[in-house]
Formats: structure tokens, C-alpha cells, sequence
């Protein structure tokens, strides 16, 4: 079971962020749930790709040839900076919001709309 | 912010700046490359905003010049990787690695010390991406931060 | 009565998640072909030493594109709104 301890920590964060994304009202809150969720899809990428006493797949000096994936570490870097794009939309999103209604809580902005 | 902040962000603004293309310019042998170094100088812009305020950044640092950085970044990225088309090359094909040109360094197999001659189109798509992700991380900052200043003349934030 | 119901959803979900990375082994990938591709023949090809480098900005160069392109997608909307809701007609000259 240990051995998988990466893996489980990937289950523990899933699990945190979509706790956020289910039971919190505020929208801040919420996005925050929406980034420890990506960062659980991002640390399950990383994990996959771990060989077993690998180095990181750049050559300059590098003391072996024996290298852990460097796919999954490309992927990754794409979905850091979409979830970085995302996480800025959603923010201004929350910003005019917050204007136009003076608060980001979810409960207080249905009784304002309707 | 105080006149020390102010101080040592005038200190650290170029050594950032230059901790950033160091990291760009080098993406191409050591960890680094495009998206990590504009990020780390748009964070240097930041530390300007932080201790200068808005209202006097913007003075500085335009958001058209930052909207131009951002399309320059895009369409180079574009435009080199379209050039291979010239060359009869498939898209993003690698037309100057190997060459003995610019950037064109043959690299056998196995560790060695590093050369910065060599990467083909990389290290060109390496600053290319650079400038975009520096202009369009510097305008989200800014864009975010003109949401939360006053609007009428008030001027209580950043001094 | 709602908390209990996501509490409920949340729980099925641990146990399907811990249940599904069981037979995955740490440290031991099983399918590695193209990453050894990668790996073996990225340096002559791309003249790159650092192969996620040469992975994001050759071998899966469109992947890239589309990330730009959200990227600045993101920007453009991110100054529309703000554009828009906070009266910035003073905002635009250099």
C-alpha cells in the first residue's frame, strides 16, 4: 500500500477539491476547488510518469540516461497554463459579480436576482 | 508603498527582468523555456505594481504595449513554425536543427556540457512564447487590479 | 440534508477512486515506447538537451499552439469584461 502513496495523495486531493466545488457557496471558494482539482490531474500525470530512480529528462551533465517520462511532463506544463488562463477568467468573472451584486456568495445572489 | 519598498523594487526589477530571459533563453538546456520565463517576469512586473500602485504603472507600462507584446508572441510562434513550409517541410518541422546555421549545432546522443548554438526553431519558439505569456500575464495583473481601483479620483491606493 | 447527500456522493467517490489506483504501481510504468523514442533520438533530431522542451515545442508542437491561443483567448476576454463593467474608455491609449 505504500507504494502507491503518490497515487493516494491524488485521490485525497480529487476528492478535497470537488468537496469545495460541492459544498461551498462562495465563488472564491469554489475556484479554488476548480485549481486543487487540476492540480490533482496534474500531480496524477507526473506520478504516472515516475521511473523508478529516474532523473529529469535533460541531458546537460547529466549523471545517467536513465530518465523518467517526458511526455507527461510536457502535458503537464500545457494544462498549468490553460488552468492558469481558466483561473483568471473565472476570477474576473467573480470580480463583476461582486460589482454588480455586492457579494460572491451563491444563496444572497439567487434571493437578489429573483 | 514606502520609500524603501520603492527602493529595492528598483533594485530588483532588472535583476528580475534578466533572471527571466536568462530562463528563456535557456530553455532549451537546462529546466526552463517559454512559459516559465515570461512567467517569472511578469512577476517582476507585478513587484512594480505592488510598490508603485496603480495609477503610476500605468503610466509606465501601457496596456497596448502589452496587448502588442502579446500578439507579437503569438504570431511569431506561428510564423516560425509556418516557415517550414518554404523549406517543403511538413508543419513544425525542425528546419534548422543540424544545419550548421543559427541555433544549428549538431548534438550526438548522451550527457555533455551544453551548447546554446543549438535547439533549431526551439530556442526562436522559446522567446516567441516568452514575450506572449510576459504580455498577457502582465495585462491579466493589470486588468485585475484596474477592477478594484476607485474609479473617481480617490487617490488612497497603492501610496 | 444536502450536505449529507454530497457527503454520500463524496464517499462513493473515495472508494472508487482508491479502488481504481490499487493495481497501478508506483515507479514502474508499463507502456513506454514512445517516451524511450523520445528519449533515445530527441537529441539528434531536435538538437535539444532538455526533452520536455523538445516534446511541447516540436514533437507535439499543435498542442502548443492550442495552448497559446487559449492563452490569449483568455486575456482578450479577461480585457473585454473589464473593459466593459468598469467604464475603461480612458484605458486604451498607450
Amino acid at each position: 500500500m505504500l507504494w502507491n502513496l503518490p497515487y493516494l495523495a491524488v485521490v485525497i486531493i480529487t476528492v478535497i477539491g470537488l468537496a469545495a466545488i460541492l459544498l461551498k457557496k462562495n465563488l472564491i471558494k469554489m475556484m479554488l476547488g476548480i485549481n486543487i482539482l487540476q492540480s490533482s490531474a496534474n500531480l496524477f500525470l507526473i506520478s504516472l510518469g515516475y521511473r523508478e530512480g529516474g532523473i529529469a529528462p535533460i541531458y546537460t551533465l547529466a549523471p545517467s540516461t536513465h530518465m523518467v517520462l517526458p511526455t507527461p511532463q510536457a502535458l503537464c506544463l500545457t494544462s498549468i497554463v490553460i488552468g492558469l488562463a481558466t483561473s483568471a477568467l473565472m476570477l474576473s468573472f467573480a470580480v463583476i459579480i461582486h460589482k454588480k451584486y455586492g457579494t460572491v456568495d451563491l444563496d444572497q445572489i439567487r434571493r437578489l436576482q429573483g | 508603498m514606502s520609500k524603501l519598498v520603492r527602493f529595492a523594487a528598483d533594485i530588483l526589477y532588472p535583476v528580475v527582468l534578466i533572471f527571466g530571459l536568462y530562463i528563456v533563453a535557456h530553455g532549451h538546456i537546462t529546466p526552463g523555456g517559454g512559459f516559465q520565463g515570461g512567467a517569472v517576469i511578469a512577476t517582476g512586473v507585478a513587484l512594480v505594481i505592488v510598490a508603485y500602485g496603480y495609477r503610476e504603472v500605468t503610466q509606465w507600462i501601457g496596456k497596448g504595449g502589452l496587448m502588442a507584446r502579446e500578439v507579437v508572441g503569438l504570431l511569431g510562434f506561428i510564423g516560425t513554425a509556418l516557415v517550414a513550409f518554404i523549406f517543403g517541410m511538413p508543419f513544425f518541422y525542425n528546419y534548422l536543427a543540424g544545419q550548421g546555421g543559427l541555433f544549428g549545432v549538431p548534438v550526438t546522443y548522451g550527457p555533455n556540457p551544453g551548447e546554446l548554438n543549438t535547439g533549431g526553431t526551439v530556442p526562436l519558439m522559446n522567446f516567441a512564447v516568452g514575450i506572449e505569456v510576459w504580455g498577457g500575464l502582465a495585462l491579466v495583473i493589470l486588468y485585475l487590479l484596474s477592477g478594484l481601483v476607485p474609479h473617481d479620483d480617490h487617490e488612497k491606493e497603492g501610496s | 440534508m444536502r450536505k449529507i447527500v454530497a457527503g454520500l456522493i463524496l464517499g462513493a467517490l473515495l472508494i472508487t477512486f482508491v479502488a481504481m489506483i490499487l493495481p497501478l504501481e508506483f515507479g514502474s510504468p508499463r507502456m513506454s515506447d514512445m517516451d524511450d523514442y523520445f528519449i533515445r533520438y530527441g537529441q539528434e533530431q531536435t538538437g535539444n538537451n532538455n526533452e520536455c522542451t523538445a516534446i511541447v515545442f516540436d514533437y507535439r508542437g499543435f498542442d502548443t499552439i492550442g495552448e497559446s491561443t487559449v492563452l490569449f483567448t483568455a486575456v482578450i476576454g479577461v480585457g473585454i469584461m473589464f473593459r466593459r463593467f468598469f467604464g475603461g474608455e480612458e484605458v486604451e491609449d498607450e
